[in-house]
């Protein structure tokens, strides 16, 4: 993806403006168009159209965001008011894979911190932070809905359940292809 | 007993549109049809179905609200609050996964009888196989003809749309939940006007949560005396109770209303071996502790707030006498301060310094006047002193948790440490 925003103009309070048939794909365009079609206001596909860039580029860039908003006729800056809002929108890059560990009350009484002890030390990361081979990004989630069945954590948006340290490290072999970490 | 909703229910490989219509699906829908909207209204009503997303308002009474007839507004609205993310709570999760359709259903009826033109799903964007199985669901229904124009002959015409939200408590609030599928910022609006007059895009709206919709169908096929005696207590039909924590089988199940919480304990085989039940929060983060000694209280939203607590979602957590009561408050309200929506000062500023407080009083590090602060805090952030329910639903676990378990609060300020981590 190229990093140079193509500015045309900048907005009253020095947004840029984008174009965003030069920043999103036909693909995106299409997929951003039908959810609008769903709404009385263009607006209201913010959160969709924001889904959908991501699941293409895997976070949300400052050009993303740019040509988003123009694409929706709404402000750079309402925008980001939306977009920060959310917990599973990413306004930073992230790794090839995502953990969101639940950290919520069901999954505290069955232990979750020593689920995240283990991965932070065997990722030699924290959470908010990415591996340094850009692999896996690892983040504390809510509540997940599957407290029957805690300690629960979502990776890549599957469901990983009743989780212990045995479990752990052969998701985390999986996702290195194999190789022992 | 009767199982109106999980009759339907099967997680492994849930019934589709044909399997679904062969045991009785689309029934109660198409008895709907043949009423009049007013008379489907009445018929919840008479039913006395209350709403299953945690305040217990009667669900008909709530519909008596929407402007109808030739001179209603045009567009109106129906939305399936299926936001979901109470700690603790996973009924949602299950009905939709189990039963797509019954949800679908339950929409059709219950925007029939409003009136509305177009239905939401509004679904928490974790929730990615409920989003595959119900937009499954939404296709074969379109595709049958039960969605879209002119549905089964008549004049009724219904759109049906999945939005998929990506993750922030506040949504569930309906206000917030009504700006969020505006595209805005999701934060809670002014009441009134109330959404049912003045709604999504201005129009009216009925919020209901996903549960209290799966409740329509069973009511339009049997009618509402069969479905007032499903259960003998105060409250109407049956519900999803659950239970997660140190129990031995975490899990839900459907049982009349009034079931008491010990028969869900002993459903889930009781507390883990070698534990016992110090405390158990009725229905979500959000609603007061109670103890073992109310454990025969029937699950009914009167007879809980009774006691001094809510039936909230009716998803139990149980606290086991080894887990630190001190550290189960700090973890609910750490969730709670970064869920705040940050629109008002007490709920913004007075939950992070709650959080603080417990941190320290966890730590060992805590004093008395920490206590009366917490004290203080409770109060300003109660109902009324804040814009919606998200902060004086954080209050509650709190203030009972301080009243109950006074004693390990003390025992963290004079041992300076906590007792449960030796
Ligand atoms: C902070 C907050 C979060 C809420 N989350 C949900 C939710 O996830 N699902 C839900 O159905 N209701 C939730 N509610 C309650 C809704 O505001 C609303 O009362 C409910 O959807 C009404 O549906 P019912 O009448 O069918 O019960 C929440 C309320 C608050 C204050
Ligand atoms: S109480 Fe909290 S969540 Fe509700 S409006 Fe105020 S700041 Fe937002
Ligand atoms: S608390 Fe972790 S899944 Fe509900």
């Amino acid at each position: 993806m190229s990093s140079v925003i193509p500015i045309q103009q900048v907005d009253l309070v020095g947004q840029p403006i984008v174009n965003y048939r030069d920043v999103l794909s036909g693909k995106e365009i299409a997929a951003i168009e039908h959810e609008c079609s769903l709404y009385e206001s263009r607006p209201a596909a913010a959160i969709d159209a924001l889904q959908i860039v991501q699941s293409e580029r895997r976070w949300i860039s400052d050009e993303s965001l740019y040509a988003i908003a123009d694409m929706l006729g709404m402000s750079a800056t309402e925008l980001e008011g939306v977009a920060t809002f959310y917990n599973l929108i990413y306004r930073h890059p992230v790794g090839e894979h995502v953990i969101h560990l639940c950290n919520s009350i069901s999954c505290w009484l069955h232990d979750y911190q020593t689920i995240t002890e283990h991965l932070s030390k065997t990722l030699n990361i924290e959470f908010g932070q990415t591996t340094k081979d850009g692999k896996i990004t690892l983040l504390p989630n809510v509540c997940l809905g599957c407290c029957d069945k805690a300690p629960a954590l979502m990776l890549d948006g599957e469901l990983v359940e009743n989780l212990d340290i045995k479990s752990i490290d052969s998701l985390l072999q999986g996702l290195r292809g194999g190789k022992n970490a | 007993m009767h199982k109106p909703l999980s009759q339907y229910l099967d997680l492994a490989n849930p019934q589709n549109l044909q399997a679904y219509q062969s045991t009785g699906g689309y029934e109660g829908f198409t008895n709907a049809l043949k009423m009049q909207p007013q008379e489907v209204q009445q018929q919840v009503s008479d039913a006395k179905l209350k709403g299953r997303g945690g305040a217990g308002f009667m669900t008909g009474m709530k519909w008596s609200f929407v402007p109808m007839g030739e001179d209603a507004p045009k567009n109106k609205y129906l939305v399936c609050n299926a936001d979901e993310m109470e700690p603790g709570t996973f009924k949602d999760r299950w009905l939709m996964e189990g039963a797509p359709h019954l949800l679908i259903e339950g929409m059709m009826i219950a925007a029939y009888a409003i009136g509305a033109d177009v239905a939401y799903i509004f679904l928490r964007g974790e929730y990615r196989l409920c989003a595959t199985r119900l937009q499954q669901a939404i296709d074969e229904a379109q595709a049958a003809g039960l969605l879209g124009d002119n549905i089964n002959g008549s004049q009724y015409s219904l759109k049906l749309h999945l939005h998929t939200s990506a993750g922030r408590y506040i949504c569930g609030e309906e206000t917030a939940l009504i700006n969020a599928l505006e595209g805005k910022r999701a934060n809670p609006r002014a009441k009134p006007p109330f959404p049912q007059v003045v709604g999504l895009f201005g129009r009216p709206t009925i919020v209901n949560n996903c549960e209290t919709l799966c409740n329509l169908p069973g009511i339009l096929k049997n009618g509402a005396d069969w479905y007032t005696q499903i259960s003998d207590g105060a409250d109407t039909g049956s519900k999803i109770f659950g239970i997660s924590g140190r129990v031995k089988n975490a899990g839900l199940w459907e049982l009349p209303m009034g079931t008491s919480a010990r028969h869900i304990l002993e459903l889930a085989g009781g507390m883990q071996d070698g534990l016992t039940l110090r405390g158990w929060l009725p229905g979500g983060a959000s609603t007061d502790f109670l103890l073992a000694e109310h454990l025969d209280t029937p699950m009914e939203y009167d007879a809980i707030a009774k006691v001094g607590s809510r039936m909230g979602t009716g998803v139990i957590i149980a606290l086991d006498d080894q887990h630190c009561p001190v550290g189960m408050i700090l973890n609910l309200l750490q969730f709670f301060a970064q869920e705040s929506c940050g629109w008002c000062t007490p709920c913004r500023d007075g939950l992070p310094w709650a959080v603080e407080i417990l941190t320290r009083i966890e730590a060992g590090q805590g004093s008395q006047d920490d206590l009366d602060v917490l004290q203080q805090l409770c109060g300003f952030m109660w109902i009324g002193k804040t814009f919606c329910a998200l902060a004086p639903g954080a209050v509650e676990p709190l203030r009972s948790g301080m009243k109950y378990f006074a004693d390990d609060f003390q025992q963290h300020i004079d041992h300076k440490g906590c007792p449960h981590r030796h």
